[in-house]
């Protein structure tokens, strides 16, 4: 059961469909040509089904699980991108209601079912994994036969291989100079040439064969490359949110650099200022519809001296950038995209102390939404106290007044006015267009009386010791591809049999081209030009079903 | 049957190896921190001023177990578990445990009044330019790092503490 001897006297793994050598068919004939494919070696997971091991090798050995692997894996990723991945959500929210608030009941159930983090959860993870575990299973168990196979191939076929190939003709010849020419115009081809016993094999393009292995092989360097990231420091993505006229720190960079915003810039196209033959695209969409730039000025700064982390760091300017989209500001293998943004987001606000009944103002107070100061004094005796501040005010369960995040994105406040006539002090709370008066009537009030913005720019932060990994990665998969692609692997037999000569040929791609090359070398040899004899197969077949011949 | 032993040795061999990078890659995934912030290592030494104008560093405290809390006045979880580390440090306080309560950056005037409202009586300190919080990768709040009198980490808690699991931790970094 371990080997099969041929009658040619070559030994053969066990489950080979034909000959290595001679290729005389090992097992019964079914089907009048022969598959060709893996050159009939045995795939010897196929054959080979006794241990654990053999079974965990099987399995993964299966191109149809491969295949299912990867369809799955595919389904999943789609699903990843239906909704934001948890990571790009904007700061400041909780993942479970921010879902839940912008998609329903469907983003409910996809940040319940864990697709909010999709790409980073275990079971991705096992995915890509099994991909890869199936890739090296499913290459060794076909390359390592496959080149035993074109290894030992033998130069005199046996006759019932040469029938049974695709092309096969057979011609009564006297005269043997004729092969010598054919053999010439072959070599003049490039095909490389055996002879033993006046039988020739032709070949070229052998090495058309290895490219899916190389493909494989760039694919699982690709992998290596993706997996290199969980190494600490080989890979950095952060997300910063800066305004404008901040400092700050840029995370990842382990407390060395920093960052100043001293302007975000978004623009669109305007109608009017474009070259005119914008205008009708302008005119579709609206003026000012369209985005045209979205830039961050920006400063990066390193820090001098010992890290320590809180402590007001001494900075050195390293240098001036205008970071956009595509444009990112590098140095130190760092990068800063420009990823998103948050326009006029309030600074802070002005409040005039005003006489409800006379509408006489007794000055004027700004308060700054980030640091906001306690007291305010307007001279004259007249005082403003802030007494509680909600940057993100809401409600909570309790109906007490309260805070959302620390961004002033609704701010309220709870004012204590005094004047000369109320030294005990009023209290308001004032919200956006919302004042009350808990303790009755004021005469006194806080009345808005404008605001000042900014813009802040959200930069992504990265540094990818991988990307050369990848990038070989990929070079080796492209190198692979080209050479199975490009290239194919033809064979041409030609035997002397009884007077005759039987010419057979195979190749794995462009049935078209070999035909052409044959017909070129066979002319004015009166060589018969081989049958398609899986073109008359089909014709025979096409004709029984029609009904027509 | 030299042939079939080589065989199984081979298809182990290369089954090992293959389960061996893909256990590695998702081990080092989700069961270690990926960063220099984890249970074992020392502590990012940082220093940052509390309300009173006083300046806390991280290393002054070597020889005495820290709990380093990281909180925010909207974070409903922090609120509830202050009164417990509040009480708890009354008696820890004489054993050597001090706590330092990060607070992420809101205005002072805020965080006075949270103190106020809880009575708090250890040193609160606001890390106004993140750079704590990115130090320490803090991520939900609130996040409790335990440290040792040697500047070491020996737990991380994310989530609310009941007040029975602040004395426990407490307890384990008494010096």
């Amino acid at each position: 059961m371990e080997q099969v001897k041929c009658e040619c006297g070559h030994v053969n793994p066990f489950g080979t469909a034909f000959c290595e050598a001679c290729g005389k068919p090992l097992e019964e004939a079914e089907k009048p040509l022969l598959d060709m494919r893996y050159e009939g070696s045995a795939r010897r997971s196929q054959t080979y089904n006794k241990t654990v091991i053999d079974k965990i090798w099987n399995f993964f050995s299966s191109v149809k699980v491969g295949v299912w692997l990867i369809v799955i894996t595919l389904i999943a990723s789609a699903i990843g991108t239906i909704f934001p991945q948890k990571m790009y959500l904007p700061p400041n929210v909780t993942p479970a209601q921010y879902y839940e608030d912008e998609y329903g009941w469907a983003g409910k159930l996809y940040y319940e079912l864990g697709f909010d983090n999709l790409y980073g959860s275990w079971w991705y993870m096992l995915l890509i994994a099994l991909i890869g575990v199936s890739l090296v299973i499913c290459s060794l168990d076909r390359v390592i036969p496959l080149y035993r196979a074109l290894n030992n191939q033998g130069v005199t076929r046996h006759d019932a291989f040469l029938r049974r190939q695709r092309l096969f003709s057979a011609t009564k010849i006297a005269d043997d100079r004729l092969l010598e020419t054919i053999k010439e115009r072959l070599a003049k081809r490039r095909y490389h040439i055996r002879e033993e016993n006046g039988n020739i094999l032709a070949e070229k393009g052998r090495f058309s064969r290895w490219g899916p292995y190389v493909n494989h092989i760039g694919l699982i360097i690709f992998l290596i490359g993706a997996m290199l990231r969980f190494v600490p420091g080989m890979y950095v993505d952060k997300v910063l949110w800066i305004r404008e006229g901040e400092t700050k720190e840029i995370p990842g960079t382990n407390g060395e650099y920093f960052l100043k915003n001293e302007k975000f810039t978004f623009e669109t196209y305007q109608k009017g200022k474009e070259n005119a033959v914008f205008n009708a695209a302008i005119d579709r969409v609206g003026s000012g519809m369209v985005a045209k730039t979205y830039e961050t000025k920006a400063v990066l700064y390193k820090r001098v001296g010992p890290v320590i982390a809180g402590e007001e760091p001494k900075l050195k300017k390293i240098k001036e950038y205008k970071i956009r989209v595509n444009e990112p500001l590098k140095y130190d293998h760092y990068a800063l995209y420009q990823v998103d943004f948050k326009l006029n987001e309030l600074k802070s606000m002005s409040f005039a102390l005003v006489d409800k009944q006379t509408s006489k103002s007794f000055g004027m107070i700004t308060v700054d939404l980030l640091q906001p100061k306690e007291k305010y004094d307007l001279g004259n005796g007249y005082q403003v106290q802030l007494l509680s501040y909600f940057p993100d005010f809401y409600f909570d369960d309790d109906g007490n007044p309260n805070t959302r995040s620390k961004v002033p994105n609704n701010p309220a406040f709870v004012f204590k006015m005094f004047a000369p006539d109320k030294p005990k002090g009023e209290v308001s709370f004032v919200a956006i267009r919302q004042t009350i008066e808990p303790f009755g009537n004021n005469k006194y009030k806080m009345a808005f009386a404008g605001i000042d913005t900014r813009n802040v720019s959200a930069l992504t932060v990265r540094r990818d010791f991988t990307l050369w990994v990848l990038g070989v990665g990929g070079t080796v998969f492209m190198i692979g591809l080209i050479q199975g692609m490009y290239w194919n692997h033809r064979r041409i037999w030609l035997k002397r049999t009884n007077g005759e000569v039987w010419l057979a040929a195979h190749t794995n791609k462009n049935w078209f081209g070999l035909k052409r090359e044959i017909q070129a070398v066979i002319d004015g040899t009166g060589i018969r030009m081989p049958i398609d004899q899986a073109e008359i197969a089909k014709k025979v077949q096409g004709g029984d079903e029609h009904g027509t011949a | 049957m030299m042939m079939k032993k080589q065989r199984l040795i081979l298809r182990t061999a290369v089954l090992l190896l293959l389960l061996t990078a893909v256990g590695y890659t998702i081990y080092s995934n989700f069961f270690t921190e990926k960063t220099e912030i984890k249970v074992g290592a020392t502590a990012p030494d940082f220093v940052l001023t509390d309300l009173n104008g006083k300046k806390h560093r991280l290393s002054d405290y070597r020889g005495k177990g820290v709990f380093l809390n990281f909180w925010g006045t909207w974070c409903k979880p922090c609120e509830r578990e202050m009164p417990f580390i509040n009480e708890q440090y009354k008696t820890y306080k004489k054993q050597g445990v001090e706590v330092l309560a990060v607070n992420v950056g809101e205005p002072k005037l805020s965080v006075q009044k949270f103190v106020d409202r809880f009575g708090l009586t250890f040193p609160v300190v606001i890390d106004r330019e993140d750079q704590v919080m990115n130090a320490y990768e803090i991520d939900p709040l609130p996040t409790t790092f335990l440290i040792d009198k040697n500047g070491k980490i020996r737990a991380i808690i994310t989530g609310t503490m009941t007040e029975e699991k602040v004395q426990q931790y407490m307890e384990s970094i008494k010096p």
